[in-house]
């Protein structure tokens, strides 16, 4: 390439533009260029973190003339460390989008009917309170339940343990990362926690199973991935669909749906039958390893071929990879793994795995975090403590949840045979359960039996329509919060700070929890002025300087030992202080103390049907994100994933607008394109999550592809943990053109205005059946 | 002042098109609505299960012979500092002629202005001395090199001379100045 | 198989570029119909010295200025920031076609012109000519016109030359859009512009022998304009596979059957057909086969601007 002499950087301009076309004039002196600067850097710069997911990524927002203008990472903040992913980079798409909830409103129809009453706060927050008193007087404070997502969920928390009730559950547990944990706690004694203590970054070998980094754009773990792979790290992927991570592998496994701990035990069988595992580790922190060795002997690749449809050449190869980088080999526990109801298990055996390889707490497996010490603030003892958790059937369910489990808490809300409901009322926080919880059929029912319903929210999401009281809640450019020090490599400590004035008539989380508090008689639990005076004392407590932390955004500490290596302390908070390679605990509560192959586990999709897989999209954070006019310009619909070779089968081509419907005959609500692909497993079909929103006022999404929740009307619940495992639904195409057609003939059969109130979320869908392709 | 010649890799080893350089281009530079500077790109290759990915961050190539520039009749499309390519909004009559011209379909007619809009490389960051352009400084792999080619120490520089790189549609003989490293 | 996605959506450009709409093609037309008729009315003015023009052939120089002002309207109105036209003429840029084409066009104006006043019949001048005759500067240049005929016919030949041969240039030289990437763009639209200017010239009260005249020409013009469409669709199949790929648009592509009624069988084998009969038997040329060739002219445009912006790479579907 031939360097051009005349284009300097100190000469640009007029000179500049002269050069390269030949012959140019320049006259009247009208022909000066200028670089156009766009204008968006702040006047004032704020530091704080984001919430566009859960990861809490510090975050550096500009704002000029009063807006938020860009987003960007904030250098100093050990999670973004400077960048941000695409969601959190559009965080101005929540902060402006049109759609949000503008000003607290009641209900004054039937519920469901999405017709509200724009009120007071003051109007709205004593009818909520009445409302909380009532249900304490008349049921006790435990029949109140709350269901929250999201870091200002925190605030609730706290109203409700001091209010009384303990039913403050989570979908992030027993719809989420449970299973892990609870694995991973029954094997080391530690949860891998969040954000995970994976030391990605420093891995030689990662081992990806059904976890699609790239695509699941955790921040800080998708920048460690990048790293080691550019530091020669060999990926090995094990998903039924091409992942972006896949394309990265050495090795893709293309396994069949759910039969991942075959795989598991066949690896294991390999390691430990070759002698490949850490003799050393194990002799020091394992108990239990005589059982296991002898209890995977009968798994030979070659038996797992059979199960899993993946050769036992490769099996074995990638077994040896893992074998020769440990202990720098990093199974990765994955983060949303309620799949099967075997999740706890399988948890379980990958954690197994890791300790077979030695590499929990060495460099390139889990580190050992350290979270810096910020005293909790000073308040009078809860009062929740002696009231009964409300989530499982019967107390002996279940056995091994530690945290409260959502599902649960849902079903107590439906009277049963034995008797009245348990759960009265919920406080819903930021938490869309319809798209959620599984089954949202059953979610709906709940909802029917409730005295009392009141959602805190950003935007109209389908569970907004439900509620008695809608309190729109700002977003996190327009609050202050609960500080963030999570254990990590370094410990550390953030805070979310108010970017600009809450815009509307709505308020941050802390504000509504506190003047609830004081109207339901709770004052001394909420003794501070606001959010920013609250965590002022915490802060200071911990001796830290507020005014670094309110400038710079976080307040990072030394970092200790991280590895047994470096002299972390290796410590198990297992029955056996040991890691249990045979779980005691899990044994004592009659369940397999080694992870166990099951074939009446395993499925096969019925003819003609395709288990339903459904995953995440880098640009959006399922459905909290789809109405963010900024991200949907990237994607603003999804499609449905179907294998190539299925596809020419049914005669589908991509962009085709399909319908999909279950095995128990529910349809989909909308249609979404097929995208045909050779990237998944001819036995699957994949969406990604969080579209085919049925919430009207979310303009931007509403109608737009296919909502998996609603076809997965069939969950399985781990014994273990409740955990409850999704993808144990199987789907058959509908052509669009033809379910059209026969819902316009049929429509004049139908009652009038029934498919209004399907749109409208009122009546499921189940049951109108289609025209098969 | 010796000769500055930027240009721009992508490591496409490490990009996992997450589209953050899309968002964070989109306000950074405050583009219209549903109008974007850059962009990802996905080939797929071969039949399942033997198959094989290439993800791009795509944009202005900012090509050494840019036949945008060739054609443009105003002068508003011209090489700018460092052997950029620029569009001066200010005289720019949106005749098109850059945008058919243009092999990678990287330009597009801003609706606001009516001015023809592409990708700037940041000059905008890099005139007022930050040194990254903003999808660079975005993004989460770090999969972005940019700087100076004729600088052997840059990164960008020491990357192309340590790895296999191409540009696209080097047959359209526009000479790219924005690379992608296998 | 090749699985494509991309996350743009850019309006006019994808999934396949429009940019430039009905607007263009219509420009290109009359402006190939302009320098058609400049040429045409120049070669008249040179060859038919002493002879008298039909009182509709003397009028014709006329076509110029009134249809380029036309197709310049359309290509106003293409522009997407139409008041910074003016800046085409702050510069010239030797390697832009479109800014030869301003310069041209500002050109076209003063020959044809001049051409057509000076050939007006005086009976036509009336109260312009009494005007003209008031204003000295008027005066002077319509003096300097009278003693500069030749001149005056000869540069008419010339910049209807350039414009022709521009219109195709434009699209020719656009290395991007493989369809249009030709050097015998040019050739070809001065040809068909030539053939449709005499077309159009025809529609009108010419005399016997001019009509024949014409006519003639314009047969040996389709018979070039098909030759030259042969070698351009030669040039495109022996290219490189993007030639090959642009030139599938016509051979089984969506424009195919456009390309091959419209532009061959009706734009130009039909009226070149009707010509030779119409010359086989003597008879004199009909206004049917003129408004073929008009319409044949229109589409070779119509269908090249449309087809041609859309080779390129497609993007199969979006992020989902």
């Amino acid at each position: 390439m031939k360097r051009r002499d005349f284009i300097r950087m100190s000469s640009y301009g007029v000179a500049g533009t002269a050069a390269l076309s030949g012959v140019t004039t320049d006259w009247f002196g009208l022909y000066g260029n200028r670089t156009v600067n766009p204008g968006t850097d702040g006047e004032q710069v704020v530091p704080s973190f984001c919430e566009l997911c859960f990861w809490k990524c510090g975050i550096l927002a500009h704002v000029k003339d009063g807006r938020v203008t860009k987003i960007k990472g904030n250098p100093k903040d050990p999670l973004s460390q400077g960048h941000l992913c695409p969601r959190g980079a559009g965080g101005t798409g929540i902060l402006y989008d049109p759609d949000r909830l503008k000003k607290p409103m009641v209900r004054r129809d039937m519920r469901g009917s999405q017709e509200f009453e724009e009120v007071s706060w003051d109007a709205a927050l004593n009818e909520v309170a009445e409302n909380f008193e009532r249900i304490k007087t008349r049921y006790g404070p435990e029949a109140l339940a709350l269901f929250s997502h999201g870091y200002g969920g925190n605030w609730m928390k706290h109203l409700f343990h001091a209010y009384g009730s303990p039913n403050i559950a989570a979908p992030s547990y027993a719809q989420c990362r449970g299973p892990r944990d609870v694995g991973f706690d029954l094997t080391y004694g530690w949860g891998v926690g969040s954000p995970e203590r994976t030391d990605i970054k420093n891995s030689r070998c990662l081992v990806l199973i059904g976890s699609h980094l790239g695509e699941n754009m955790h921040n800080t773990q998708v920048q460690e991935f990048a790293e080691a792979i550019r530091n020669g790290a060999k990926v090995i992927t094990v998903d039924p669909r091409f992942s972006i991570a896949a394309s990265k592998s050495v090795e893709w496994m293309p396994i069949k749906p759910g039969t991942d701990i075959a795989l598991l035990l066949a690896w294991m069988n390999v390691i430990i039958g070759e002698g490949l595992y850490d003799r050393d580790y194990v002799e020091a922190y394992g108990y239990g390893f005589e059982q296991l060795q002898a209890h995977v002997q009968p798994y030979t690749p070659e038996w797992a071929y059979t199960r899993t449809g993946l050769d036992p050449d490769p099996i074995r190869r990638t077994a040896r990879i893992m074998a020769a980088e440990r202990p720098a080999t990093l199974v990765h526990p994955g983060r949303h793994v309620t799949w099967y109801g075997n999740d706890t298990q399988r948890s379980r055996a990958i954690a197994l795995l890791n300790a077979l390889l030695g590499s929990w707490g060495r460099k390139g497996g889990f580190f050992v975090p350290s979270a810096m010490d910020i005293p909790p603030y000073e308040y009078p003892g809860y009062l929740d403590h002696e009231a009964q958790v409300a989530d499982r059937p019967d107390p002996s369910a279940y056995p091994l949840a530690d945290q409260v489990l959502a599902q649960g808490v849902c079903d107590a809300t439906i009277p049963s045979g034995i008797g009245d409901s348990r759960i009265k009322g919920w406080m819903v926080y930021g938490s869309n359960l319809p798209t959620t919880l599984p089954n949202p059929e059953q979610t709906y029912r709940a909802i029917q039996e409730l005295d009392f319903l009141v959602t805190v929210d950003i935007l109209p999401a389908e569970i907004v329509g439900w509620s008695d009281v809608v309190l729109p809640e700002a977003t996190y450019l327009e609050r202050c919060d609960e500080v963030f020090a999570p254990p990590w490599r370094t410990p550390y400590v953030a805070v979310r700070q108010e970017v600009v004035p809450p815009m509307y008539d709505s308020k941050p989380g802390w504000w509504i929890a506190r003047e609830l508090g004081h109207r339901v008689g709770l004052p001394d639990f909420f003794p501070w002025q606001d959010s920013v005076e609250y965590a002022k004392t915490r802060v200071e407590a911990a001796g830290l300087d507020c005014d670094v932390l309110q400038r710079d955004g976080v307040i990072v500490g030394e970092q200790g030992p991280i590895y047994f290596e470096e002299g972390a302390a290796p410590v198990f908070w297992t029955d056996s202080g040991k890691i249990e390679f045979y779980s005691q605990k899990l044994a004592a509560q009659g369940f397999d103390p080694m992870p166990t192959w099951h074939d009446e586990e395993a499925e096969d999709p019925p003819q003609g049907y395709y288990r339903l897989l459904f995953g995440r999209s880098p640009v959006h954070t399922f459905g909290r994100t789809t109405n963010n006019r900024l991200l949907s310009e990237v994607m603003d619909e999804n499609g449905v994933w179907v294998n190539r070779k299925i596809a020419q089968r049914w005669g589908l081509t991509s962009g085709d607008r399909v319908y999909l419907q279950n095995q128990d005959g529910v349809r989909s609500t909308f249609s979404a394109p097929v995208k045909v692909t050779d990237r998944i497993h001819p036995d699957a079909v994949y969406v990604v999550h969080g579209y085919g929103r049925k919430a009207k006022k979310l303009r931007q999404v509403y109608g737009k592809g296919i909502d998996d929740a609603e076809l997965i009307t069939r969950f399985k619940t781990d014994p273990i943990m409740g955990g409850t495992g999704m993808n144990v639904n199987f789907v058959t195409f509908l052509r669009a053109e033809d379910v059209e057609e026969t819902s316009a003939a049929g429509s004049s059969l139908e009652s009038e205005g029934q498919e209004e109130e399907v749109m409208a979320g009122l009546v499921s869908p189940a049951g109108r059946k289609g025209v098969a392709v | 002042m010796s000769d500055v010649r930027f240009g721009m890799a992508i490591d496409t080893r490490t990009c996992v098109g997450c589209a953050a350089c899309v968002i964070g281009c989109k306000t950074e530079n405050a583009t219209a609505p549903e109008f974007s500077r850059d962009w990802i790109y996905t080939l797929l290759e071969g039949e399942y299960p033997d198959v094989r990915m290439t993800i791009r961050s795509e944009r202005c190539n900012h090509c050494e012979d840019a036949p945008c520039v060739t054609v443009c009749p105003t002068g508003s499309s011209h090489y700018g500092p460092g052997g950029t390519v620029q569009v001066n909004p200010d005289k720019c009559s949106g005749c098109k002629a850059c945008i058919t011209a243009c092999p990678y379909d990287a330009r597009h007619i801003d609706p606001r202005s009516g001015a023809a809009d592409k990708c700037t490389f940041c000059m905008h960051r890099l005139e007022s001395g930050i040194t990254t352009t903003s999808c660079q400084e975005i993004c989460p792999t770090q999969s972005i090199y940019f700087g100076d080619l004729n600088d052997p120490d840059s990164k960008i520089s020491r990357a192309l001379a340590t790895r296999e790189a191409y540009v696209l549609k080097p047959d359209a003989g526009t000479s790219p100045k924005h690379f992608y490293l296998k | 198989m090749n699985e494509i996605t991309s996350t743009r959506h850019n309006h006019l450009i994808d999934p396949t570029m429009h940019v430039w709409g009905w607007e263009i093609p219509l420009y290109l037309f009359l402006g190939g119909v302009v320098a058609g008729v400049m040429i045409l009315t120049g070669i008249r003015f040179l060859r038919g010295q002493g002879r008298e023009p039909s009182p509709a052939l003397a009028l014709m120089p006329w076509v110029a200025p009134i249809a380029i002002s036309v197709g310049m309207f359309f290509l106003w109105l293409d522009l997407e920031h139409p008041f910074n036209a003016w800046r085409f003429y702050l510069t010239f840029k030797l390697t832009s076609p479109m800014s030869w084409g301003a310069w041209i066009l500002l050109g076209v104006y003063p020959a044809s012109i001049l051409l057509a006043w000076v050939g007006t019949p005086e009976r036509h001048k009336a109260r312009i000519g009494r005007w003209v005759a008031r204003i000295a500067l008027l005066r002077r240049i319509e003096g300097w016109a009278k003693n500069n005929t030749v001149f005056l016919a000869r540069l008419n030949i010339v910049m209807g030359a350039a414009l022709g041969i521009y219109t195709g240039v434009l699209l020719g030289t656009m290395a991007a859009r493989p369809l249009w990437n030709s050097a015998l763009l040019g050739p070809l639209f001065l040809v068909s512009g030539l053939s449709t200017g005499a077309a159009f010239m025809l529609l009108f009260g010419l005399s016997d022998d001019e009509r024949r005249s014409l006519s003639r020409a314009d047969m040996g013009l389709i018979a070039i304009e098909l030759g030259l469409l042969g070698l351009w669709m030669m040039g495109l199949a022996t290219g490189g596979s993007a030639a090959q790929g642009a030139l599938a648009v016509i051979l089984g592509g969506p424009y195919t059957a456009a390309f091959w009624t419209l532009v061959v069988a009706l734009g130009l084998l039909a009226p070149l057909a009707g010509e030779w009969l119409e010359y086989k038997h003597g008879a004199l040329p009909g206004r049917g086969t003129a408004v073929l060739v008009l319409l044949g002219g229109f589409a070779l445009r119509w269908i090249l601007v449309f087809a041609g912006q859309a080779t390129g790479w497609v993007t199969e579907i979006a992020m989902r």
